[in-house]
């Protein structure tokens, strides 16, 4: 892909994208046990769960690529994930008749096991109809074809279908991982670090490679190639401290009109309610001064905003709703039931 | 044409306002590596201005060469033996498409899918000959299903090389997560008032008309930081009276007066008979497409000015209550009207306690 870059390089994301298996970090569990595998020619049935970008699609392309070969693996290989068709149909068609035809040759200089892989990223946006249909297929064809599924979410995944699997959980990633590799794309991209701000994108990332490879691609591209924190919590979306604690200040003092003031505020410049909540959710926890009724009163109704929120509700309306409800807790008084009938 | 458009700042060097965003995509257009990114921010705060001048920055004039076509996307799935067809019309020129998923409503999944791929097949020649990308703006992406942004995660990677897509949205938490960590994401605020009135000396110089200094803070104060609401404004002004006096009052648009007037309806009467008034009047609303949570808004707005502060958070829980129905629900009249009913019945409780 690089050299069709032209002027216009690739996302960093895609360009650091480790091409072997051992260059995914601190997934060394995952990758040990998977060499094993590969060197027997006969790797099992797999399931990869875990948060995003912890490096699932990743290993799943750098494997079939160290089995096939960069030719072999577009016959041997096929790639399938939530932006496809893959209802029931899908699994009982496509799938069958990829895993029907039979395997070739392999290519010279790699194992190239004699079966096929199909991928199927994304898997827990399967509908479980598709999953029993899919049950059925992995049966029926386990001789000439492996499976590698990918999700985020192990719960989502039928258990006859998990049961047939090797089962791969992959960890977030833990901040040294993070700032070995980040410290490495740095040094190819002539970035500095200063101080504190491999610190603030660890954080911000909260485990998660690609994410912070974004952020920190985005500080650099933003804001130049000396990367400070400000350019890090920007790009990361982290709203100013001093602005969640002018809001929580201003529920403290007990007047719906200031309150309403902060919030409008914070919204017209933009400042995503989510971030805000759960800024404003770190800041209760850690208030000292504040009850244990109070907090609990508070973090409730963060949730439910949380979730509406989610549901795709207005910002501004939910955010309203919270500072009101942190108002009446800090002052005592119920929120709603005065007045209604 | 209207003055909001007519005076759009064509270049990121030409900004008036955002003038630091504007120096920042600069240094991105310029870096060469430019990644999928996400504009965010409130409406009307300039974000559109602020992606067709990048796009300008990064292809030249041409991008403004703008044809707009209807396509009939016939998509064939054979694996599951039908055939989707979809009609759409999207604005284009050699280097983007732009597309309004709205308007793809239910099939919005396979629409943004097929036209990735369309552009994946023909790429166009950079200066050097070589293949280079193209942008597919994606409008209001809030609006697009969760299935279709499920649908972007892996594709957006598969087709980075080939399809940059350059998302804007007013909500991002509407984004799933694992869109918005693909990309790099841009806020931007609306502008504040004092950078609204040099919007609007510069328009007004422009139109070689002469906008006293008060005149404009009042309509900068008058609309809320909306840049667009104060163009309009503006213009609206200067049909009305011209040459400006300092009391004349503010042109606002028809739909927020409207609302002005329920609010004034709700607070004067709570009866059923008024419920019922209020609904032909929110009915005259939503008939002219302004969205619900827009009016309940608004509405909330205006009715807190007129009542009294041991009243309002009680007012505020509900309203942000009935606008959660409202996007769950499908009929957004009946959440307006609920929220108008219980809030008749705060109001008129509230009454009888004082006066007993
Ligand atoms: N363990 C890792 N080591 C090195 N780089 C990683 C690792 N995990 C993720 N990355 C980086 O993050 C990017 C995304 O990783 P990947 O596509 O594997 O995530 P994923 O686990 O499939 O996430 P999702 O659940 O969102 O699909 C990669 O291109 C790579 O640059
Ligand atoms: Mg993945």
């Amino acid at each position: 892909m690089a050299p069709e870059g032209s002027a216009y390089g690739q996302p960093w994301n895609e360009k650091y994208r480790p091409k072997v298996i051992t260059d995914v970090s601190h997934q060394d569990a995952v990758v040990s046990t998977l060499q094993e595998a590969m060197k027997t020619n006969n790797v099992p049935h797999l399931l990869f769960y875990g948060p995003p970008g912890t490096g699932k699609t990743t290993t799943a392309l750098a494997m079939v690529q160290e089995l096939y070969g960069p030719t072999l693996v577009k016959s041997r290989v096929m790639e399938l994930n939530a932006s496809d068709e893959r209802g029931i149909n899908v699994v009982r068609h496509k799938i069958k008749q990829f895993a029907a035809t039979a395997v070739g040759q392999g290519a010279p200089g790699y194992p190239s096991p004699p079966y096929k892989v199909i991928i199927l990223d994304e898997s827990d946006s399967m509908t479980t109809d598709a999953q029993n249909a899919l049950r059925r297929t992995m049966e029926l064809y386990t001789k000439v074809t492996r499976f590698v599924l990918i999700c985020n979410y192990v719960s989502r995944i039928i258990e006859p279908i998990a049961s047939r699997c090797a089962k791969f959980r992959f960890k977030p990633l833990g901040e040294e991982s993070i700032s070995d590799r980040i410290t490495s794309i740095c040094q190819k991209e002539g970035v500095v670090m200063e101080e504190g701000a491999m610190e603030a994108l660890g954080s911000a990332c909260g485990g998660d490679m690609r994410k912070a490879i974004s952020h920190l691609q985005s500080a650099v591209r933003l804001f130049g190639n000396t990367v400070r924190v400000q350019s890090i919590l920007e790009a990361a979306g982290v709203v100013p401290s001093e602005r969640v604690v002018e809001l929580l200040e201003a529920c403290r003092g007990g007047s719906y009109e200031k309150a309403q003031d902060v919030v409008v505020r914070l919204t017209k410049n933009g400042y995503p309610a989510l971030q805000i909540i759960q800024q404003l959710q770190e800041l209760v926890m850690c208030a000292e001064d504040v009850s244990d009724d109070k907090k609990a009163r508070i973090c409730m109704r963060l949730a439910e905003v949380d979730k509406a929120l989610i549901d795709g509700s207005d910002e501004m309306l939910q955010l309203l709703d919270c500072a009101s409800l942190a108002i009446c807790a800090f002052t005592g008084t119920t929120q709603v039931g005065k007045y209604d009938a | 044409m209207l003055w909001v458009d007519k005076h759009r700042p064509k270049n990121l060097d030409n900004l008036i306002c955002h003038k630091e965003v504007g120096a920042n995509l600069k240094s991105l257009v310029a870096s060469g590596d430019c990644p999928h990114l996400l504009f965010y921010g409130p409406s009307g705060c300039g974000k559109k201005t602020l992606v067709l001048a990048m796009l300008r920055e990064m292809f030249g004039p041409g991008v403004e060469k703008l044809k707009a076509e209807t396509k009939e996307w016939k998509i064939e799935r054979p694996e599951i033996s039908t055939k989707i067809e979809v009609e759409l019309t999207t604005l284009s020129s050699n280097y983007h498409v732009e597309l309004n998923p709205s308007d793809a409503g239910t099939k919005d999944r396979y629409v943004v899918q097929e036209l990735i791929k369309d552009m994946a097949k023909s790429r166009p020649l950079d200066m050097a000959g070589q293949k280079s990308f193209r942008v597919l703006l994606l409008n209001e992406v809030d609006q697009l299903s969760k299935e279709a942004q499920h649908s972007l995660r892996r594709t957006m990677e598969k087709y980075a090389s080939a399809c940059r897509l350059v998302m804007v949205c007013n909500s991002v938490s509407k984004v799933i997560e694992a869109v918005r960590s693909r990309c790099v994401t841009v806020r931007v605020p609306a502008p504040a008032e004092a950078e609204i009135c040099d919007v609007l000396q510069y328009v007004s110089k422009k139109e070689c008309i002469t906008l006293p200094p008060e005149f404009a803070a009042r309509i900068a104060s008058s609309t809320d930081r909306n840049l667009r609401c104060a163009l309009l404004s503006l213009e609206a002004c200067k049909v009305q009276q011209y040459p400006f006096k300092s009391d004349q009052p503010i042109q606002l648009t028809d739909w927020e007066v409207y609302i002005t007037e329920i609010a004034s309806d709700i607070i004067a009467e709570q009866s059923p008979k008024r419920l019922y008034q209020v609904r032909g009047k929110f009915y005259e609303l939503l008939i002219n497409c302004i969205p619900p949570e827009l009016i309940l808004k608004k509405l909330l707005f205006e009715l807190m000015k007129k009542i009294d502060s041991e009243l309002k958070h009680e007012v505020c829980h509900w309203a942000a209550y009935y606008e959660n129905r409202l996007q769950k629900g499908s009929k957004a009249i009946i959440h307006l009207e609920a929220f108008v009913a219980k809030f008749m019945s705060i109001y008129k409780q509230f009454i009888i306690s004082l006066f007993g």
